[in-house]
This record gives structure tokens, sequence and C-alpha cells, in this order.
């Protein structure tokens, strides 16, 4: 049952074999528990046999199955496309490969751990394993800025972790238990006290460092655009998403949706900084010269997009969300390693750079196209199913204006992405340039995912059907 | 073979035809009979079609689920019937066309030419055989994407620009106002197929009819209704196969045969004339008729010069949409198939005039009827369909939309109509009158000049012919098309 952690507690030394092994397990073992949960409901697993409130409880329901799934097929994508790209681009020596895929694995790790918990302070724990060591992945990237974007994230993370530490640590004083059951069952009790509402501060505050919500994402754009491209594909196809997960966790599950958006009006907060993220991100990113930069802003105007749902607190509303992290995993990951492929033979990503791209590597850039066009919500991708969701929660709550940006500004994604086209199938290459296309082992990872966003785009019982049911549980629809 | 499976044909042929294409990539020969031999299949499989719905019969069949509740569905009906039929009709003769026009020019990147011409005949039949509304805008945004290689087909900063207009214009009225529209249809609605009468009657009210017809309108941005034409005549830097297909085949006739569905099937003529919410409707369109021909008048490029006379004709169909009326409805969808035939053939002379000769400007071009007689008789008779002159198929469009404001009163419509027509007489007879009777500016130089390739020539002659066939066979078109007036 817990297996996708002992799977990934294997002994750090893992090559890249075992690495692949390991996160190929989880994503089955993902699968069969996603199955398992759609079958039969909540499934809970006592650590150590001790029962549910004493000891630490893992409980996966219908939500955390379906970010179990994300997760864990992003890094086994992921994991494939990384080896070439260590050797190559990387450039570790023979003897320190093996410490990538430990950092990596131990990043898997916190990540799954954080989805599966039903402990709040195991939550945090989780949270600093994944944080450290994506610390240590970015700061892997070639260039020397790499470590500087890696400092600005650690400092930031940091603060975030320590505000979460406060939330939970007041949640713990209030109440004299850390299960998030439990916790739930007791705080309408005390929720009147202003220790519980600034506990609720704290959280909020602190997930959105950590999930680079407008305003707080400015780590985001640096640690993206120099990382490794692989690293930078896994975080930022997971890292973010789990913790948006993690704030969907608190909001309806341990503060339950009254308390947090009637009694603390959350949602009129969230609203306009989704709308301003949405918009500012997609503009700046309009500007960048960089390709992995610009997609990193984009990455900003997404998670805009899946906070909107959230503020919609509909069903509908939810449902986007959840289904936008499914497909914004797809998108992004399909765009960062269609890139990675790319810079690997150009050996940047600078928009002079890339001229010509389109016909040298052909298949690199289709695949950036297929995701770019998921990105836009171009019909029959999966892009456009999240897109849907959410427009017709924002009609549904009679929000027109919202409506209207939230297409306003997939039009921006129009102009980012078709700058990028432009320059790649319509600019002469540089003369007397000898590149080839990528490796096999880069193109079929990346064409995994673009092909994965043409079929959840047009089969969305996954990515919508789920979604939904996932979306009423956390909501408490359907318990 | 069964319709259904008949149907489902119509998509695949195309959609295979471009492997063929691919694969016989250095066979240039093989390439464009694959083509050729895919765009006959085609057409075959359409009007194979034809007795099955002029029995009344609607095949359908459900691709599969898209988004929950929404299944992508293809359904055969009278006013796609006439649409499919167009494209298809006209495809093989384009594609023969393109043939002569692409070597004769020795144009670049040939294959992808052929290619996204299948891909966007596939998107255009299923644009014309959508069952519902989701489906329709599935189609319409392939359409666009589609076509965009088309467009920029030359690879210059100028077709660059062209490009970023036509992308810019087209998804972003369809991002931004067409999808949102169909949200809205399906919040009051609560379905989104097109069912004779209308889905929407009895759901809205007030001037929210008038709101949503217009988010309809405007966000198909491919029926060109003004301001959001200007596409267009950007478009023309595009090889003339491709102004040819963007005019009188997929796109444009896309947006205006969106368009009528939508008024027929979404709101239902019924329901649009007892609210009046299309009122506003008829006006935008009847000045865009005018607008758009005084415009043409000043151009002197050929190919702008008919660009801006398609804008113009394009506003006849959303005209006899907005009139709500069954005759107008009627005239509307017939004129989607007369001006493609008309414009077709115009078109298709520019090219072969450009091909013989380079030349571009209107003013360039006295005398040359006497040396290319055959490409400027097709043109005279392109020209006068286009305006409306019997014995030419373009007649019986205008009849029936004249018919359609007179059934509706609306007087000044009538006029708007005979103004228009007017102004197509100057615009387009000098032309071919130039041709013809004008003395040679050049002297004895024209002597070198001769016809176009013979894969031009021939059919541009075919359409013109066309043109002159449709008049006898407008009965058995409003045959066809009364079932949806009537319901």
């Amino acid at each position: 049952m817990a297996a996708p952690l002992s799977a990934l507690f294997r002994p750090g030394r893992a090559v890249w074999g075992l690495a692949m092994a390991a996160s190929g397990l989880s994503l089955l073992v993902a699968i069969l528990l996603l199955r398992q949960v759609l079958e039969q409901g909540v499934i809970s697993y006592p650590m150590g046999n001790w029962p549910a409130p004493w000891g630490i409880e893992y409980r996966v329901d219908a939500a955390n199955a379906f970010m179990l799934l994300i997760v864990s097929m992003i890094g086994t994508v992921v994991i494939a496309f990384a080896r070439t790209v260590v050797e190559q681009r990387i450039r570790l020596p023979e003897h320190k490969q093996p410490w990538f895929y430990t950092a990596y694995l131990l990043c898997l790790t916190g990540l799954l751990g954080m989805i599966v918990t039903g402990d709040a302070f195991n939550v945090f724990v989780f949270l600093e394993i994944s944080s450290l060591s994506s610390y240590v992945l970015i700061s892997l990237g070639r260039d020397r800025r790499a470590l500087t974007a890696a400092y600005q994230y650690l400092i930031m993370g940091t603060i975030g972790a320590t505000f979460i530490l406060i939330g939970i640590g007041l949640l713990y004083v209030m109440t004299g238990t850390l299960n998030m059951m439990d916790l739930a069952a007791r705080i309408p009790a005390v929720s009147g006290t202003r220790t519980i509402r600034a506990a609720f501060a704290f959280l909020t505050v602190g997930v959105s460092l950590k999930l680079a919500l407008f305003p707080l994402h400015l780590w985001l754009p640096n640690a993206y655009a120099y990382a490794p491209s692989p690293v930078t594909a896994f975080l930022a196809a997971t890292a973010t998403k789990v913790a948006i997960y993690v704030l969907l966790r608190f909001f309806f599950t341990i503060f339950g949706a009254e308390f947090s958006f009637n009694v603390m009006q959350l949602d009129r907060i969230l609203l306009p900084l989704a709308l301003i993220g949405i918009f500012s991100a997609s503009v700046v990113a309009i500007f960048q010269t960089n390709v992995k930069r610009m997609l990193a802003y984009s990455s900003v105007a997404q998670i805009g997009y899946m906070i909107l749902g959230v503020s919609l607190v509909s069903v509908t509303g939810l449902t986007s969300t959840l289904s936008h992290l499914f497909n914004h995993a797809l998108m992004k990951g399909t765009l960062f390693m269609a890139l990675g492929c790319i810079s690997l033979r150009i050996g940047a990503a600078s928009l002079e750079r890339m001229a010509g791209v389109g016909r040298i590597m052909p298949w690199s850039m289709g695949a950036f196209v297929i995701g770019g066009l998921s990105l836009i919500g171009a019909p029959l991708t999966a892009g456009f199913v999240s897109k849907w969701y959410l427009i017709v929660g924002a009609l549904e709550r009679g929000w027109w204006p919202v409506a209207v940006l939230i297409l306003l500004t997939s039009l921006l994604a129009v102009i980012y992405i078709w700058r990028v086209v432009e320059a790649a199938y319509f600019k002469p290459a540089p003369e007397g340039s000898t590149q080839r296309e990528a490796p096999l082992a880069l193109l079929i990872p990346a064409w995994t995912l673009a092909l994965a966003n043409l079929y959840f785009g047009m089969e969305t019982s996954l990515n919508a059907g789920v979604a939904r049911q996932a979306a009423e549980t956390l909501l408490g629809v359907a318990p | 073979m069964s319709a259904e499976s008949a149907l489902l044909l119509t998509l695949f042929i195309p959609l295979a035809s471009t492997l063929f294409i691919v694969a016989n990539d250095a066979r240039p020969d093989w390439r464009e009979g694959a083509t050729l031999l895919a765009s006959l299949l085609l057409l075959g499989t359409v009007l194979s079609l034809l007795p099955e719905v002029l029995a009344g019969g609607r095949p359908t069949v459900d691709l599969f689920e898209f988004v929950p509740g929404f299944t992508l569905r293809l359904t055969v009906e009278p006013l796609g019937m006439v649409f499919a039929g167009v494209a298809a009709l006209l495809w093989p003769l384009n594609s023969l066309y393109s043939i002569g026009y692409m070597r004769g020019n020795h144009e670049q990147h040939q294959t992808r030419f052929y290619v996204c011409f299948a891909l966007a005949i596939a998107s255009a039949i299923g644009i014309a055989f959508s069952g519902n509304l989701l489906t329709l805008f599935v189609f319409y945004e392939a359409l666009t994407l589609t076509t965009y290689p088309l467009v920029t087909h030359k690879g210059t900063p100028e077709a660059m620009r062209a490009g970023r207009l036509y992308l810019g214009i087209l998804l972003g009225t369809s991002m931004g106002f067409l999808l949102l529209a169909i949200v809205w249809t399906w919040q009051v609605a609560g379905v989104l197929d097109f069912t004779p009468g209308g889905i929407l009657a009895g759901h809205i009210e007030g001037p929210a009819v008038a709101v949503l017809l217009a988010l309809f309108v405007f966000g198909i941005g491919k029926a060109a209704v003004m301001p959001f034409h200007r596409w267009l005549p950007a478009a023309m830097v595009a090889p003339t196969p491709v102004s040819a297909l963007l005019h009188a085949v997929a796109v444009v006739k896309a947006g205006v045969f969106a368009v009528m569905k939508v008024v027929v099937y979404v709101f239902g003529v019924d329901f649009l004339s007892a609210t009046g919410a299309s009122q506003w409707l008829m006006w935008v369109a009847a000045l865009t008729v005018l607008l758009a021909s005084c415009v043409a008048l000043t151009q002197d490029n050929l190919k702008a010069r008919l660009a801006y006379s398609t804008v113009s004709q394009l506003g006849y169909v959303v005209l006899g949409a907005a009139l709500a009326t069954s005759l107008g409805v009627i005239g509307g969808s017939m004129q989607i198939a007369m001006h493609a035939m008309g414009k077709i053939t115009l078109f298709f002379c520019a090219g072969a005039i450009y091909t013989a000769t380079h030349k571009t400007e209107i003013s360039q071009m006295d005398g040359l009827g006497r040396v290319m007689p055959f490409t400027f008789g097709a043109f005279l008779i392109g020209s006068l369909s286009i305006i409306g002159l019997p014995p030419l198929g373009g007649s019986w469009s205008k009849w029936y939309l004249l018919a359609g404001t007179a059934d509706a009163g609306q007087w000044a419509m009538m006029a708007v109509l005979l103004v228009s027509s007017l102004l197509n007489v100057a615009y387009l007879l000098p032309i071919a009158a130039r041709g013809f009777f004008a003395p040679s500016t050049h002297g004895t130089s024209e002597t070198g000049v001769r016809e176009a390739p013979l894969a031009c020539v021939v059919p541009l002659c075919l359409t013109a012919l066309g043109c002159v066939l449709l008049f006898f066979s407008a009965d058995a078109l409003y045959t066809l098309l009364a079932p949806i007036a009537t319901r």
C-alpha cells in the first residue's frame, strides 16, 4: 500500500537504471492506487501500526491518488530524459552522477510523501526533503548564475517553510493534534480564535511562496531558467503542483471550505491575485528573449489559472484547477523537454539562437508546437479541457469579466508561443550550422508527453472525470 | 456503403492523402497524382451522401466523447451538404490548377503546400458536417492553423506580417468571442447540438439575444464582417491557389457557413425574427457590403480588389441570415455556392495572368485579353456571375435575397442590394473591358505573352462553365435547401 515510498527509500547511490526502475514502479503503484481508490474509496495506512490520531497516518483519497499519478508519471518520463542530458550537458564527472539521481529521487520522494501523508507535520518534513534536494538540483545548472538562482530559491523556500511550520505549530497548540482528519474535526470548535486565524494566514502565505503565487513568484523565473533542463521540466511539472495540492488540503480538508471562504473570505484575495498574476506574467513572458525564462513566466501565469479555479469555490472551479494541474504538467513537461532537446544541440535557449531550428530539428520543434498549442488551449489538446471548465466555472458564478479575461490572457499565450514558432520556422538558420536532430533518448520522452497532450485532449475521462471526483471529495460533496 | 461510413470517409480521405503526399516528397508527379486522386475520391464520396440527404436522412456519427457530456459528432444536413459539396467540387479543380501554378512559378516547399492543403480541406469538411457547436469550433480552429503555413508560404517578412494578422484576428476573435458564446449557449440551453428550429428559444430573452448573436457573428472572424475583415486582404500575399482556397472554397465560406448554421440551428429563424435581435446585424452586413465595394473600387492590385469584393459578397450571406426569413436564408445559402464558383474563377484568372506575365496591377493589363482570350473570357463570365446577371449562377442567389428583403419588408436592404450590384459592375467589368478593348500600352512587346500553362487554363474554363451550369441547376439546389427554411 505504501509502496510508492518504500520503493523510493532505496539506497542513495542508485544509478540511472535503478532510478528509472524506482520511478517506474512508483508510477505503476500510483495507477493501481488510483484504481483502488476509485473503486473502494479512501485507503488509510497507519505507519508503524499506530492507530490514526497518534501515529502518522497515510491517507489516500481520489484527490491525492490523482496527484500521485501526475507526479510519478512526470517523474518517470523525465528521468528517462535526464540520462543523456546529465552525461552530455551538465558534464558531471562519472563518479558524481549517482548524486544527481539521488537528489532527484529524494525530491520525488518528498513530493510523493507530501501527497500521501495524512499528517500536517509530516507535510512539512517531506516539504523540506523535496526542497533541499531541489536546491541541489537547480545549482547543477552549467551557468554560474544557477548558484545564485538556487540561493534565491533557498532563501524564499526557507521563509515559506518556516511560515508553514509556524502555522502548523499554532494549530497544534490550539487543537493538540497533527492528524489532518482530527484537525478538521477539532478546528470548528476553536475557529473563532485569533490564533487559528493567524495559523491560517501563516499557512496560506507559506504555501503560496512555495507555489509561486503572484506576487511571491520572484524566485521561480531564475530557478527555472538556470536549472538543467530535466530539472526544470521536473520541477515545473510537479513541485508547484504539489504545493497547490497542499494548499487545497489545508483550505478544504483541514479548515473546511466554510471557514476558508466564508469566514476568512479568501476568495476575495485569491481572485485578484490570480488575475493580476496571469496578466502580468503573460505580458512579461512576451518580452523575454530567453525561451526558458519565457516559459517560466508562463508557468507563473498558469499557476494563476489554477488559483483562479480555487477561488471560484465550486465543483466546476476545482475540477478546472485539478485538471489543469494534470494538463499543465503535461504541457510544460513537453515544452521544457523539447527545449532541452534544442538547447542540447544549439547550446542556448535564446530566441536568436533558435532561428531556423524548425528545419534542422523538426521533431523537437514539433513537440514544442504541440505543447505550445496545448498551452494556448487549442481544442483537441489537453489545455482546452481545463480552460473549458474554468470558463464554465466563471460563468456559473456569473463572473463575466473574469471569463473574458481568461480568454484574453490565452491570446497573450498565443503571442509568446508564436514568437518562438516564427523564429524557429521562418528565420534562416545561421550560415554553416552543422546541427543535427537531438538523440532519440531525448526525443522519445518528449514525444511521449506531447502525444499524451493530444491523447488527454480527446479522451478526458482521466483528467476531467477523475478531477471532478477529486474536486467533489475535497469539497465534501461526495465524501 | 452505408451513409455513416461514407461520412467517415470524407474526413479520412484527405487525411490519408497527406501520408501519400509526404511519402512521395521526392517524386512530384506521384505526389500531385495522390492529391488529384484523393480529391476525386472525396468528390465521389460526398456526392454519394447526396441522395440520402435529399430523401430526408440525417446520417450521424459520434467520433468520441470529448469533454464529458460533449461528443465530437458529425451530421449531414442540407446546409452542410451544400458547403461540403462546394468544397469537394472545387478541390480537384484547385489541385489541377495548383500543379500548373506552382510549377509555372517554381515555388518552394511544394510538399508542405499540398499537405496543408489536404489538411485544410479535411477541416472544411469537418466544419460542414459538424453536428454540434463544439465540433464546429474544433474544426474551425483546425482550419485556421492548417491554413496559416499556406498564407506564410513565401516566408518573406511581408508574408509573415500577413500571417501574424491572419492568426491574430482569426484566433483572437474565435477564442475571445466564439468560445465565450459557445459556453454561454451551453450555460443557458444545456445542449450544443444543431437542432432544426434552434435551441435557444425560451432560454434567453431581451437584449441578451442580440449580445449573444454579436458574440457569435464577430467571433466567427472568418466571415469577415467589418470591422474584422482586415485579415482577408492581408492574406493576399499567399500564392494564388491559396487565395482561391481562402476566398472561394474553405476559409471564408466556412465563416459564413458557420454564421448561417448558428442562425438556423442555434437561434432558429422564427426566434430571431420574433425578437428582432438580428436587426443590428442586418445593418452591419449592409454597411460591410457597401463599404467593401467602395474600397474595392480604389484598389489597383487585382487580388486586393478581388479580396474586398469577397468581403462585400460575404456580407450578402450574413445579410441573408440576418433577414431571418426563409427566403433570405435560402438566398444566403445559395450565395455560398454561387459566389464560390464565381470567385474561384476570378482568382484562377488572376493567377493565370500572373503566371503568364507576372503582372499584378490592373492598370498594367491593358490589351492582355487579346493575347489571353480564354483567361479573360472566363474572367468576364465570373464577373457577370458575381454581379448577378442571368444566365449565370449568381443571379439566383441575388434573386432569392431580393425576394427575402421584400418578404421581410426591408426596403432599405433591397436598395442596398441593388446599389451594391451597380458597384460590382463598376469594379469588375472594367478589368475585362481593359483586357479586351484598351490599346496595349507596351506596343508590340506583348506579342511574347501567351496563355498560361494548360493546367491553369483548363480549370478556370471549367469553373466558368460551372457558373453557367449553376444557373440551370438552381432548382436542384433549392430543393435541397428548402427543408432548412420550412423545417
